[in-house]
C-alpha cells in the first residue's frame, strides 16, 4: 500500500495516536479527561513495544502504568472533584512567558533533532530481547546489580509511603488527653 | 491466508456467542439456583420450566426507557458500560477451549489466539477492568455512584496483588511458562496443577470472587450503603449491559480457573479412554469430548460462585480490605515461598 509495509504503516498509525491524545491530554481542560488521555497514550505506546517484538514490556506498560497508577490518578482526581471551570484562569503576562519558553525548548529540540538521521536505526522485530525467558535472563545475569538496586529503591519508596500514610495513633491520643 | 482469516473469525465469533449464551443461561441458573437453596421454585413461566426466561429479561432490557442524568458527561457516561462488556468478553480470546483438531491434514487450535505472555495478558485485561465501572460511576455525576466506583477500584487493585503472585507460584510449578496452551498441555502430560498448587488455588479463587464483583464481595453495589452502587443512575440495556457483563466475568473466570489449575480440556485416563473408543489425536470426537469436559468443569465452578452468593453474607469494608492486604497477601508470598522450596526438592529448578 503506497509503498509501505503492514509494519510501518501500524508505526505510522500508533505514532499518530500517541502524539494526538498526548497532546490533547495536556489541552484539555476537565482533568479526568486529561487522564483518560494519558491512558490512551499508554496504550498507544504499549502498541510501539509490540511491533518492537517486545511482549512483556507492552503488556507490563498496560498492567502498570494503565491498569495500576492510573486508577490511583483517576481515583484521586474524582475525589477531589476538580472540574475545568474551577480551574483559575492565567494571567496573559504568564500565558506569553510560557508560550515564549516553550517555543524556545522547540527550537532547541528541533535543533537537536536536525542530525537525527545519522543515528543508527534499530530494526524491529528482529530483536529477540523482549521475549520474557531473554529478558529474565539478562536481567539476572548481565543487569542483576543495577536490577537489584532499583528494587531496594522502590523498597525505600514503599517504606517511605507507608510512614507518610499512616496515622500516628500515639501522638493523636496524647494530643486528645492534653486537650 | 483467505483460509486462516476464516478460521480466525469461525473461532472469534464461536467464542463470542460461547460467552453471550452461556451468561444468558447463568442468569437463569442463578435465580433457579437460589430458588432451589431458598426452598422457592424460581422463574417457571417463560416457555418450559422458564427456559425462555433470559430471553424474556433481554426484551424487557431493551424495551425499558432509556434515561441519560441531564448533569452527567454523556460521552462518559455511554463508554462505561461498554468498556466493562468489552473487557469482560475480551479475556476469553486466551483461554483454550479444546484439543486442537485436525481437519483434512491442517490442524486448528481451539483458541483464538496462543500468545507467550497469556498469564500476564489476563492480568491486564483484569486490571483494566476497572475502568468501565469507574467511568460510569464518576460520569453519573451521583455520590452513590462515584462512591460504589472508589470502592470497586481500590478492591480490584487490592485484590490484584496476592492474584498476581498466586499466579506466579503456578507458573514455577507447571513448568515455567506463561502460555495458557502450553500449561494445559503440561497438565495433560502430568497431572493437573491443583495438585501442587492447593493453596495457590484457594487465594487465586478467592481473588476470582473479588475482581467479579461476586457476593461476598460485592461492596460496590451494596444497597444498604450505596442505593445501586455504580450503576445507581443507569437504566435500560446500559444497566443490562453491566448486570450480564458480571455474568460473562464469572463464565471465563471460572474457564480461566479450570485451565490453569484443573487441566482444563483433560480429565483423568482421558488417554486411555481415547484409546479403547479407537480415536486418533485431531479426531473431532476428541476434540468434542475436552470441550465437554472443560464446560462440565466451567458449570462446576460456575454453580460454586453462585451457592458462596447464597450462603455468605456480604464483608464489611474494612474486613475486605484486611482480608486483601493482612490475610491473602502474606498468604500468597508463603505460597510462593513454599512452592520454591518444594520445586527445588523436585528438581525442577537449579541455582
Amino acid at each position: 500500500m503506497l509503498g509501505y509495509t503492514i509494519t510501518q504503516w501500524l508505526f505510522g498509525t500508533l505514532s499518530f495516536l500517541a502524539i494526538m491524545f498526548a497532546l490533547m491530554m495536556v489541552f484539555t481542560r476537565s482533568p479526568v479527561n486529561s487522564a483518560l488521555y494519558l491512558i490512551m497514550t499508554f496504550f498507544c505506546i504499549a502498541g510501539h513495544y509490540l511491533l518492537l517484538n517486545a511482549q512483556f514490556l507492552a503488556i507490563v506498560q498496560i498492567v502498570v502504568y494503565a491498569g495500576a497508577i492510573m486508577v490511583l490518578f483517576l481515583y484521586i482526581i474524582m475525589l477531589m472533584n476538580l472540574n475545568a471551570d474551577e480551574e483559575p484562569r492565567k494571567h496573559v503576562v504568564t500565558r506569553a512567558i510560557a508560550g515564549i519558553i516553550g517555543g524556545m525548548l522547540l527550537f532547541v529540540m528541533v535543533g537537536a533533532l536536525r542530525g537525527a538521521e545519522q543515528l543508527q536505526t534499530v530494526q524491529g522485530g528482529a530483536s529477540q530481547i523482549g521475549l520474557v525467558k531473554n529478558l529474565g535472563k539478562v536481567l539476572f545475569s548481565e543487569f542483576l546489580f543495577p536490577f537489584e538496586i532499583a528494587s531496594v529503591l522502590l523498597l525505600a519508596a514503599l517504606v517511605g509511603a507507608i510512614m507518610i500514610g499512616k496515622r500516628d495513633t500515639n501522638i493523636n491520643s496524647k494530643e486528645t488527653i492534653n486537650n | 491466508m483467505t483460509a486462516f482469516i476464516i478460521y480466525k473469525a469461525i473461532m472469534c465469533a464461536g467464542v463470542f456467542l460461547l460467552c453471550l449464551g452461556a451468561a444468558a443461561y447463568a442468569t437463569l441458573w442463578e435465580r433457579k439456583f437460589a430458588a432451589f437453596l431458598q426452598d422457592r421454585k424460581g422463574p417457571s413461566r417463560a416457555g418450559w420450566g422458564g427456559i425462555l426466561q433470559p430471553l424474556a429479561d433481554g426484551v424487557k432490557m431493551f424495551m425499558k426507557e432509556e434515561i441519560i442524568p441531564n448533569v452527567s458527561n454523556r460521552a462518559l457516561f455511554i463508554l462505561g458500560p461498554c468498556l466493562f462488556m468489552v473487557t469482560a468478553v475480551i479475556t476469553s480470546s486466551v483461554v483454550p477451549w479444546a484439543k486442537p483438531v485436525n481437519i483434512g491434514g491442517v490442524v486448528y487450535d481451539m483458541q483464538i489466539t496462543d500468545i507467550n505472555i497469556g498469564v500476564i495478558y489476563l492480568l491486564g485485561v483484569a486490571s483494566i477492568g476497572v475502568y468501565g465501572i469507574m467511568i460510569g460511576g464518576w460520569a453519573s455525576n451521583n455520590k452513590f455512584a462515584l462512591l460504589g466506583a472508589v470502592r470497586a477500584s481500590s478492591q480490584m487493585i487490592s485484590y490484584e496483588i496476592p492474584m498476581g503472585i498466586a499466579l506466579i507460584a503456578l507458573i514455577i510449578s507447571s513448568g515455567g511458562s506463561l502460555s495458557l496452551k502450553t500449561i494445559v498441555e503440561a497438565q495433560d502430560a502430568g497431572v493437573a496443577n491443583i495438585v501442587w498448587q492447593p493453596l495457590g488455588f484457594l487465594i487465586f479463587f478467592i481473588c476470582a470472587l473479588a475482581e467479579t464483583n461476586r457476593a461476598p464481595f460485592d461492596l460496590p453495589e451494596c444497597e444498604t450503603e450505596l442505593v445501586g452502587g455504580y450503576h445507581t443512575e443507569y437504566s435500560s440495556m446500559k444497566l443490562g449491559l453491566f448486570l450480564f457483563a458480571e455474568y460473562i466475568n464469572m463464565f471465563i473466570s471460572s474457564a480461566v480457573i479450570a485451565t490453569l489449575y484443573f487441566g482444563g480440556y483433560n480429565f483423568p485416563f482421558a488417554h486411555e479412554l481415547y484409546a479403547k473408543l479407537g480415536l486418533a489425536d485431531g479426531s473431532v470426537w476428541i476434540t468434542l469430548i475436552g470441550f465437554g469436559a472443560l464446560i462440565t468443569k466451567v458449570f462446576g465452578f460456575v454453580c460454586l460462585f453462585m451457592w458462596i452468593r447464597w450462603t455468605l453474607p456480604r464483608f464489611r469494608y474494612d474486613q475486605l480490605m484486611n482480608l486483601g492486604w493482612k490475610t491473602l497477601l502474606p498468604l500468597a508470598l508463603f505460597n510462593l515461598l513454599l512452592t520454591v522450596v518444594i520445586e527445588y526438592f523436585r528438581g525442577n529448578i537449579h541455582f
